[in-house]
């Protein structure tokens, strides 16, 4: 089975997170960047996957050059050859750019599962699993706690808000995982040393087919009119519990009529 | 007016509040109009939606729009986007009502703006982002606005509409029809309200200390008719499953009030939860970074301050 992996590059969520100025996109050369928590578990899920029926996992990132550390802790844990997009063309790009960006990609490279994190720690919007299986034409099987592959047929198990739905499909598909699908396995040192020896091969767009025009900050969908801080939240009333605490608390509520 | 297309959220043929919030929504910015996906349409839910707004209630009661994982919605709603020439699209910022923004983005070849907390004039978007650190206004350059709003995010308020129905045929393509809901299993949750849309959320932190003493949580939410949430510490340690985590990587929650017990008030915490309106926090520690948060805080053991403030409600009842 051929499972490519994608894989992002976010700020440290531990550090604090800044817009640009010049241009309103995120800040990515500020903070320490780290993979992005919910892909490390697609990753585990990929090798989980090649594990118990074999073939390849190629991880595949759209960065900036800096994005090779990510690619490397994946490659670390286990995966098999990796596709870097990097290009400046695509600094800027929205959603929907890089949801084409990456099907265009994908197509290039082939496919028989695309397994990615539900959703990214810096933009957390959620949609480009479920844009890549538009753009694609596959079958969307995303917000998966379990995957099981039998020859052809895949199944998952999509939350809900009231429990899951199992969900069936023919491959190739598009899987995306919630967090504690699995426990993602730390890269041993022998997996860092060979890791240093898998291939990376880095794609400007050109090399996918991706059109200039449908990526980057110009193109975008959607744009960032203006940002601010959020104002401090006005100081609260902080007491010590001295015995009435409850009370106190209850009182408070009863202030705000939630009582 | 053009229409605002509002994709109808429901459970067994309730509609849920998140949806009267989106009707009201709609009501400033254009004509509303609801679009209820699959079957079970009730007269009792048609009176609803109509109470709060909408003027025409598109419906597609074929079961195949159900049947599907979320592609023939964003069929459904590219469609009428078509038909209606509508203005903009007005989904529920859930994890399904995002992905179903998105597949409908890339259909009508317009924007989307996720997880928006209110929207002006020129649907422009409020948004809060990094954990609530940065307010954002964002706006759609391209095509048909599609906006992803926040339960909680505008108070509902009823104003008659005339809530036309009229149905829909929605031919499907075979790409919306590739992945099958073959079992939908119900889990047992019991009264209480769905975290993401609860008016009042209940979370427990590290400080509680153990999974049978969760109860204490559950009883001072059960007291306020709220949901319980936990942190990342309690979900890990495995005291509460995993689904009820509030922070970065689990649910966003933006109720109009957020009780935190036993909570320290991480960052990754607080990118779940700071923009509830009004925040209590209960902690031993008076140094604990939700203190800066709180509106009302109480430094002390949640162990005896939560079921004092639990007896107290009921009393007052």
């Amino acid at each position: 089975m051929n499972i490519v992996v994608c894989v992002k590059q976010v700020p440290d969520t531990a550090t604090e997170r800044k817009l640009r100025s010049d241009d309103n996109t995120l800040d990515r050369d500020a903070v320490d960047g780290v993979v992005n928590e919910l892909d490390e578990y697609a990753v585990e899920e990929a090798l989980k996957l090649k594990e118990a029926h074999g073939g390849e996992v190629t991880v595949l990132t759209m960065g900036p050059g800096k994005a090779t550390e990510t690619i490397r802790k994946a490659l670390a844990m286990g995966a098999d050859k990796a596709v870097h997009l990097s290009d400046d063309a695509l600094h800027g790009s929205d959603a929907l750019s890089t949801s084409y960006a990456m099907a265009q990609v994908l197509k290039k490279i082939g496919f028989d599962l695309v397994i990615l994190g539900s959703e990214s720690t810096d933009a957390r919007t959620g949609v480009l699993p479920a844009m890549l299986a538009e753009r694609l034409g596959t079958p969307q099987l995303t917000l998966a706690n379990k995957v099981e592959v039998e020859g052809a047929s895949i199944t998952v198990q999509r939350l809900a808000d009231y429990g899951y739905d199992k969900v069936e499909a023919t491959l190739p598909a598009v899987v995306s995982v919630v967090e504690k699908i699995n426990e993602p396995r730390y890269p041993s040192f022998k997996g860092i040393m060979a890791a240093k020896k898998k291939p990376v091969e880095t794609l400007a767009i050109g090399d996918a087919s991706i059109d200039a025009a449908q990526v980057g900050l110009a193109a975008a969908w959607s744009e960032v009119v203006d940002f601010a801080p959020a104002p401090p939240r006005a100081a609260g009333t902080i007491v010590k519990d001295e015995g009435d605490g409850g009370v106190n608390a209850a009182d408070f509520l009863a202030s705000k009529k939630f009582i | 007016m053009s229409e605002i297309l509002v994709l109808v959220e429901q459970a067994e043929g309730e509609v849920k509040k998140v949806t009267l919030e989106l009707l009201t929504l709609a009501r400033s910015l254009g004509t509303p109009a609801a679009v209820w996906a699959g079957p079970g349409l009730t007269p009792e839910a048609k009176a609803r939606l109509a109470e709060y707004g909408a003027e025409k209630i598109y419906v597609a009661p074929s079961s195949d729009v159900v049947d599907y994982v979320v592609a023939p919605k964003a069929e459904l709603l590219a469609q009428l986007v078509t038909a209606k020439s509508a203005a903009a699209v007005l989904v529920a910022a859930t994890a399904e009502g995002k992905e179903v923004a998105g597949r409908l983005a890339v259909k009508t070849d317009s924007g989307v703006i996720t997880d928006a907390v209110g929207v002006g004039d020129g649907f422009v978007a409020d948004q809060s982002i990094f954990g609530g650190g940065v307010n954002v206004h964002s706006r759609v350059r391209k095509g048909t606005p599609i906006i992803a709003v926040r339960p909680n995010s505008t108070a509902p308020v009823a104003a008659a509409g005339a809530g036309t129905e009229e149905e829909v045929s929605v031919t499907l393509s075979d790409a919306a029809k590739a992945a099958r809901v073959v079992e939908r299993v119900k889990q047992e949750k019991g009264a209480r309200p769905e975290l993401t849309e609860a008016a009042i959320v209940v979370s427990g932190g590290r400080g509680v200390g153990s999974a049978e003493n969760f109860s204490v949580i559950e009883g001072l939410a059960d007291a306020l008719g709220a949901a319980v949430g936990a942190s990342r510490a309690a979900t890990d340690a495995g005291w509460y499953p995993h689904q009820f985590q509030v922070g970065q990587t689990g649910k966003t929650v933006s109720p109009q009030l957020y009780i935190a017990a036993g909570i320290s008030g991480a960052i990754q915490h607080r990118a779940g939860m700071q923009t509830a309106k009004t925040i209590v926090a209960i902690n031993k520690d008076p140094e604990a970074p939700i203190f800066e948060l709180a509106d009302y805080g109480v430094v002390g053991d949640l162990h005896q301050v939560v079921p004092q403030l639990t007896e107290e409600i009921n009393k007052r009842k």
